[in-house]
Parts: structure tokens; sequence; C-alpha cells
């Protein structure tokens, strides 16, 4: 054989090896039909009504009952901007009437699991009670509307809403995974015994009747929730699961030994990264590890109307002493906390670039020189033997690891800080009530929105999640300005402006780590992403079990 | 020989052994009590010079030293902060004993005041007031402690009135029966005859006459109120990070490390159940020397 032909077969040979490869790994990667996933729950469920509710031990159990308008693409939850029609057809709709309209045609081959038929008029009934509640029903996500001035159904497949002025938050906010779409129908049941006018609004907090991947089975309280297959699914081919239950766990304990011991194959909102560590020990290729940046953070919030908190250097002073670079690195190994950002999802359009980060009070690189100049302010403050409360949840992770870590920070400028720890209803209470000096506050958000989610530092006045308890009109005109434009290059720019005031020259709010989420899983199953939020993605509709 | 003392002649003088002998046997009769005066007396200095005796500040993080293994530099090994656990046990033992000695001198002297009190007047004050303590001493003293801690918020001086509440009425109910007997002598009815005040009699006749049940209320209580205080903050509603405490290094990270990094709850655990051991077999003595049934046998 001559050294061509020997060349010729060494590369036929590698060619089938690769082919066989790759051919065998994209079987693997086909999707199996069959199985029933078994996933635990670590938080109740308050009521099946995703308008009302705001919680995870909601999403994960019910969320796979019901479909949306649109949704953020399955395949690719990692994008911030990616989204794609589920009960609409074809693309997403742009903008018409100078960015103030936007249209939806609605898929005409979807169901309801009592049969009903879906219709535009659905899609408006449901919106209507999200952004226009009638009074008595509560809506969460209703102040993420405020550009939507109506809605209309012109036909059965039809649906426009109207806004009131251009704006770059309505897309997303369609997209959030709470606003499930319900019957009209059974938005207009009466109350059998004629009390209740509100009877068909308050129907879906203890009834199910979605168009979702998955039909209601059964719900018992305080051990499972089971979901069956839906054979009249409106994505072909969908969903590949026989059924879904969704155990309730809440013990952190008791959800990792399922997982370990096989009784339940993922958690969907995430392990601290010990808890990983000690899965991927015991079960080595038998568990998948994915992580995400999470759109959540902890924040510190500064009371306004206590003194010192009132002067700007005091609070300038706080931020300076905390090492957040450092902390990233030591902190991501104990706590559910990594990236350092600004206001914004650090991997957003609109994120702040380090460059420019590394410039504001709390985040300059020199930690030496940030914290001789914390000392300085606080000198100038006349407030240089400081002492006051941190108020928090008597939460471990990550609420309490934080609040440990920012006193001891606090400490290397003099700064004497006791930790007030209180239970969940308590943190709120005081927070709302602007009793306390600093607190430990969360900004959590499921669909990336930059845009809507900011709004946490506007004024108190007018935004009740301001629990630094300040008024800054020229916030307020700045996030005005955010919310009307549909440039992204002129978002920006605002966006610059408003982070700067915030963080650095006023120093309202100081950010701590951006979470990182960590979801090990039974390596058995596939097709589930990870998502920047543990309320995305949890349709299940795409997802298999493939045991080999 | 004869020895004359003013009127009274008397054919020996009884002459108190030398201290030794007595130290000697008090030992030899309560060993396991000289054992806990120790135990006590070591935690106690270990509160007192903490800071002569910690090698590290317990509070100063050292994210270079996370889960250290004990060793030369930490002699038990450090947290999942770096925090050295040796001088956090030391300063925990402060934690400890302030909280233990508040609460046991607070719960065993209130309790004493209304136990005496109620047996001194009786009737209708004292059924009204045994009902009430009934009602108290029909929570387990941890769920009562919890309930008062959820009102009142966490920290140290919260804990301390958390776990002292549930100890007054154990305290009243022992003290009253003792005081029971005492109101019947008739010094009592003579202080009455006398015209003291009620303060008076109660505190200054009846009240010196039931010291014995009431210091050994006293020793119990200590025990007692350390475990609550450990309970208390390993639940998460005592004393708050970063203070040193027993109970709060047992919480969070200690569960989490205990496969990969044992030191971090093992050393305070065994804290927590040598201080307890120390004040019940000290309180345990203690009940034994001053009762006299007792001491006979």
């Amino acid at each position: 054989m001559t050294i061509a032909r020997k060349r010729y077969a060494l590369a036929l040979g590698a060619g089938a090896v690769a082919l066989a490869v790759v051919g065998g790994s994209a079987l693997a990667d086909m999707p199996k039909r069959g199985g029933v996933l078994n996933f635990v729950v670590g938080s109740k469920i308050p009521t099946y009504d995703g308008h009302r509710e705001s919680t995870f031990g909601m999403i994960h159990p019910i969320r796979p009952f019901y479909s949306l308008l649109i949704r953020v693409n399955p395949e690719n939850p990692q994008s911030t901007t990616d989204y794609q029609c589920d009960l609409c057809e074809g693309a997403l709709p742009s903008a018409t009437n100078d960015g103030k309209t936007y249209t939806f045609s609605v898929r005409k081959d979807v169901k309801f699991h009592d049969g009903t038929p879906l219709t535009a008029h659905d899609i408006k009934a449901t919106f209507d009670k999200i952004i226009f509640p009638p009074e008595g029903v509560i809506s969460s996500r209703k102040p993420q509307f405020s550009m939507v001035e109506s809605i209309e159904a012109p036909d059965d497949h039809t649906v426009v809403f109207n806004l009131r002025y251009p704006s770059g938050a309505f897309i997303p906010a369609i997209a959030a995974p709470f606003n499930f779409v319900f019957a009209k129908k059974d938005l207009e049941r009466e109350d059998p015994e004629g009390q209740d006018p509100l009877y068909g609004m308050k129907w879906h907090q203890t009834n199910i009747n979605g168009t979702g991947a998955f039909r209601f089975v059964q719900h018992q309280p305080g051990a499972f929730v089971e979901g069956a297959r839906y054979d009249g699914y409106h994505h072909d081919g969908k969903p590949y699961l026989d059924g879904f239950k969704a155990i309730s766990a809440p013990k952190t304990a008791v959800r990792i030994n399922a997982i370990r011991g096989d009784r339940a194959a993922i958690e969907f909102r995430g392990f601290a990264p010990k808890q990983r560590d000690d899965l991927v020990a015991a079960l080595g290729d038998r568990i998948t590890v994915q992580e995400s940046d999470w759109n959540c953070q902890l924040l510190i919030s500064i009371n306004h109307k206590k003194p010192p908190f009132d002067d700007v250097r005091v609070r300038q002073a706080l931020m300076h002493a905390v090492d957040r670079w450092s902390a990233s690195d030591s902190l991501s190994k104990i706590a559910i906390v990594k990236t350092v950002a600004g206001i914004v999802f650090p991997s957003h359009g609109l994120a702040i670039d380090d460059a420019t980060l590394k410039t504001y009070a709390g985040f300059w690189p020199d930690i030496d020189k940030a914290r001789a100049e914390a000392k300085r302010l606080l000198k100038e403050a006349g407030a240089e033997n400081l002492t006051f409360d941190l108020h928090n949840r008597t939460v471990d992770m990550p609420y309490r690891i934080l609040g440990t870590w920012l006193i001891g920070e606090w400490k290397k400028i003099g700064v004497n800080v006791t930790q007030a720890g209180v239970a969940t209803s308590e943190w709120y209470a005081t927070h709302r009530a602007g009793t306390h000096d600093l607190g430990i506050d969360a900004n959590c958000q499921s669909v990336i929105n930059p845009v809507a989610d900011v709004g946490k530092y506007t004024s108190r006045s007018g935004n009740p999640a301001n629990y630094s308890h300040y008024e800054d009109p020229a916030l307020d005109e700045m996030h005005d300005r955010l919310l009307r434009s549909g440039d992204p290059a002129e978002q920006a720019e605002i966006m610059r402006a408003f982070e700067k005031r915030v963080l650095n020259d006023e120093a309202h709010y100081g950010m701590t780590l951006w979470w990182n989420k960590i979801n090990p899983h039974r390596s058995y199953v596939k097709g589930w992403k990870i998502a920047p939020s543990h309320y995305l993605n949890q349709h299940l509709d795409q997802v298999w079990i493939d045991k080999g | 020989m004869a020895v004359t003392t003013g009127a009274y002649v008397t054919d020996e003088v009884f002459e108190r052994p030398p201290l030794q002998s007595r130290m000697w046997a008090i030992l030899r009769a309560q060993p396991l009590g000289i054992a806990g005066a120790l135990i006590v007396l070591v935690m106690v200095m270990a509160a007192l010079f903490a800071p002569y005796i910690a090698s590290h500040d317990p509070e100063l993080n050292d994210f270079g030293a996370m889960l250290v293994p004990p060793d030369g530099g930490h002699w038990l090994g450090t947290d999942e902060f770096g925090r050295d656990i040796f001088s956090r046990l030391v300063w925990g033992a402060r934690t400890a004993m302030l909280v233990g000695f508040s609460c046991a001198l607070l719960g065993s002297t209130i309790g004493l005041l209304i136990g005496v009190a109620s047996a001194y007047f009786g009737g209708k004050f004292d059924i009204l007031l045994q009902r009430v303590i009934d009602i108290f001493i029909a929570f387990p003293a941890i769920i009562l402690a919890l309930a008062i801690v959820t009102v009142l918020g966490t920290g140290t001086q919260n804990v301390i009135i958390a776990i002292t509440i549930p100890l007054i009425p154990n305290c009243a109910r022992v003290v009253r029966s003792s005081a029971l007997a005492i109101r019947e002598i008739p010094y009592v009815d003579a202080a009455r005859a006398l015209g003291f005040g009620h303060a008076r009699i109660v505190l200054r006749h009846m009240a010196p006459n039931v010291m014995a049940p009431y210091l050994i209320m006293l020793t119990t209580f200590l025990g007692q109120a350390i475990l609550a205080e450990a309970s208390l903050s390993f639940l998460g509603l005592g004393v708050q990070e970063p203070i040193p405490a027993w109970g709060l290094m047992l919480q969070g990270g200690a569960q989490e490390y205990a496969e990969s990094a044992p030191w971090v709850p093992i050393f305070p655990g065994v804290a927590i159940s040598l201080a307890v051991f120390g004040f019940n077999l000290f309180g345990d003595a203690l009940r034994d020397l001053l009762d006299p049934k007792l001491r006979q046998q």
C-alpha cells in the first residue's frame, strides 16, 4: 500500500469513526417518547392562578397545564431577546402605528383541555384580567403594562394591543411565564350560589383548564401535583413525556436526597455550590449540571428617612467598603451568587461594561483606596463611629450569608453592624414601613426586561417596592423616558445615566452580586435548558427521558 | 474541758475541721460535682478572658482560609467564612454564659418572689396565680420561647427575655411548695403580729428560708438556658451572625459541611454538651449538699 493509499485509508477510517460518533450522538439527542418526569419543588402552591401569584412554588407544578401568547424560545432561553409564538401564529408581530399597535394572529388549532376551542376572545379576556383587573381581583403583573391602553379582538383569530406610547418593555412583559391564557367562558362563570360577582375571575385559583402540554390529573396538597400528556397539544409531536409528578419537598436536604436516590430527577429552582459538588461526587456522570446567571439580585436598601443615611457621603462610604470583585470568587463557593454587575442583567445589551462600572462607588478595583475613601467620607460626614442594624430575612441562602459578609466588610472601615434577622412577613412589613436602618432587599424577575425591572429604583411615592424610601424626581423622569423609548441606543444612554445616579452619584441602593443558578439533574433528563430565571422555560413540552 | 459562754455551759466545743479536710470530704462525697464545677469554671474563665484567650478575631471573614482543617494556625480549623473556630468557641462561651446566667438569675429570682408571695397570701390570689402558672407550664419551654422570640424579634436581649419567661413558673411552683410549709411556722405569725408589712415578711423572713430550692433551680436553669439559647440560635431565631454563639455555629454551614468539614459542627456541639453536662453535675451536687436528707445519706 502506497503512502497516499495509507493516508486515504486512514482518512476513510477516521471519517467512518467520526460519522459513527456524530450519528450516535445525533441519535442520542433524538427526543424519545414516554416516561414520567418526577421533580421536587421547595415551596407551596398558594393558588393555581398565575395572574395572582409570583412564586416558583406555583409556576413549577402548574405552568405545564397552560400556554402563553408568546414565550421565551425554549431552545434558546439564555437569550434576553429571543421570543416566539406559543398561542399566536408565525413570527412575532412588529409594531405598527408608530410603535403603538401590536397585532397577533391567534392559532386556529388549539383547544382547552375541556374541549373548548381557543379564540382571540380568550386572549383578550386573559389580558383584560391581567392589565385591567376589576376591583377585588389581584393582578401581580398589572404595573408592567402601564403602556397598554386597550385590547381588541376584531375577529376570532386576531388580537390587537393598543399602546399609549411605543415601549421596548411591552413584548417582554407579554412573555412573562405567569400570563397563563384562560378561557373566556371560565372567567365569566357565575357563582352557583349567586353571591360572588367575581366568581369567574377567581375560578382559576382553585381550578385548572388550560391549553398546555399536560392535563391536570390530581393535586394532593403538601404531597404532589400530577399531570398527564395532553394529546391535543398544539406544538406538533410534543410533549414527549407521558406525564409529570411535581413532588412537594420544602426541605433542601429532602430534595437533594430525592435526586441522589433517584426518587426525583431534577429540581428546577437551583442548589447551592456545595450541594452541587456533593451530588456530582456521589453520582458522577449520572448527574449533569447546568449553570447560568440568574435574574435575581440582593440589594442593600439604605433608608433615607433615617439619619445619617440621608447623607449621600455616608451612603457612598458604605458602598466603598464592600469588595465585590474578590467576593465574586469567594462567595460563589458557598452561596448562589457570582457575577458583579450594575442594575441591568449582566448579559443584556443594556448592561454596563466593567470599565465603567469600576468607576462607581463600591466597584473600585483597588479596595484599599476605596476603603480609605470610605473612611474619609465618613469623617467628613461626622459619622466615623457609625453603628446600625442590618435588617435581613432569616433565610440562609443567600440572605444571611450575604448579610454576614457585608457586616464583615463594613467592620473593615470601623462601622459596627448588628444583623437583625426576622421572618419573611416581618421583613416585608419593616421594609414597607421604613423602620429599618439598612436592609437586604431582593429584586427577582422572570423575563429579562431591564426597562421595566429598573422601575424598582424610582421614587417611593410612585413605587411601593422602593425600600430605600427616597424621592428622586430626576430618576423618575429618566425612567419615564426609558419606558417610552423604542430606540436601543437612546435606551442605553438613558440607562447609563439612570444607573450612575442610583449607584454612584446618589448611592440610593447598594448592589451585592447577581445570583448564580445551579441546576444539577439526573443525566437522563434531556431537552430542558437552563434559563436565567427559575420561572422560565417550565412548560416541559420539550423535555424527554433517555435512560438508554 | 468545760467552757463557759455567758450563761451557757457546754461540755465540749464543736471545732470546725480545717478547710483542707472539708474540701477533701466534699471531693470524696461529690467527685462528679467537683468535675462539673471545674467545667463551669473553665467556661466562665473562657467567657471572662475571651479577648486574651482567642487567637483570632472571631468575626473576621478570611476567604483565603475557608474550611481549613485543624492545624497550627487554626487549632480547631475554620468555617465557611474562614473564621477561626477556636476563637469563636471562646467568644461563644461569653454569649452562652451571658444568656445562661441572665436567664437563670432572672427566671429563678422572679420565680422565687412569685412563689413565696403566692404561698404567703394564699386564698384566691394563690389559686389565680397557680392557674396562670398552670397555663405557662402547659407549654413546652422551647415552644413558649419560640413564640416569644417570634413576637419580640431576634437578638441577645430578646433571647434572654424569651428563655427567662418559661423558667419563671417552674421556679415559682417549686418555691411555693417550700414556702407553704414556712408560712405555717410561728415566726411568720409573730412577724405579722408585730405589724411588719407584707413585703418585709415575704422578702426578709420567708424568701431567705427557701434558698435551698432556689439555688438548686438556679443551677438547673443555667444548663437549660444555655441549651435553649443554642436551640433558638440553631433555629435561626436566637443570636444573629456574625456574633459568636455555639448554637449558631451548628446552624447553616455546619449542616452543609458536616461531611466534608466535620470540625465545623463537632467542636461547638461538644462545647454545648460539656457546658450543659457541667452545669447539671454541679447542680446535682449542690442539691445533694443542700438537702438535709440526702446529706445524711
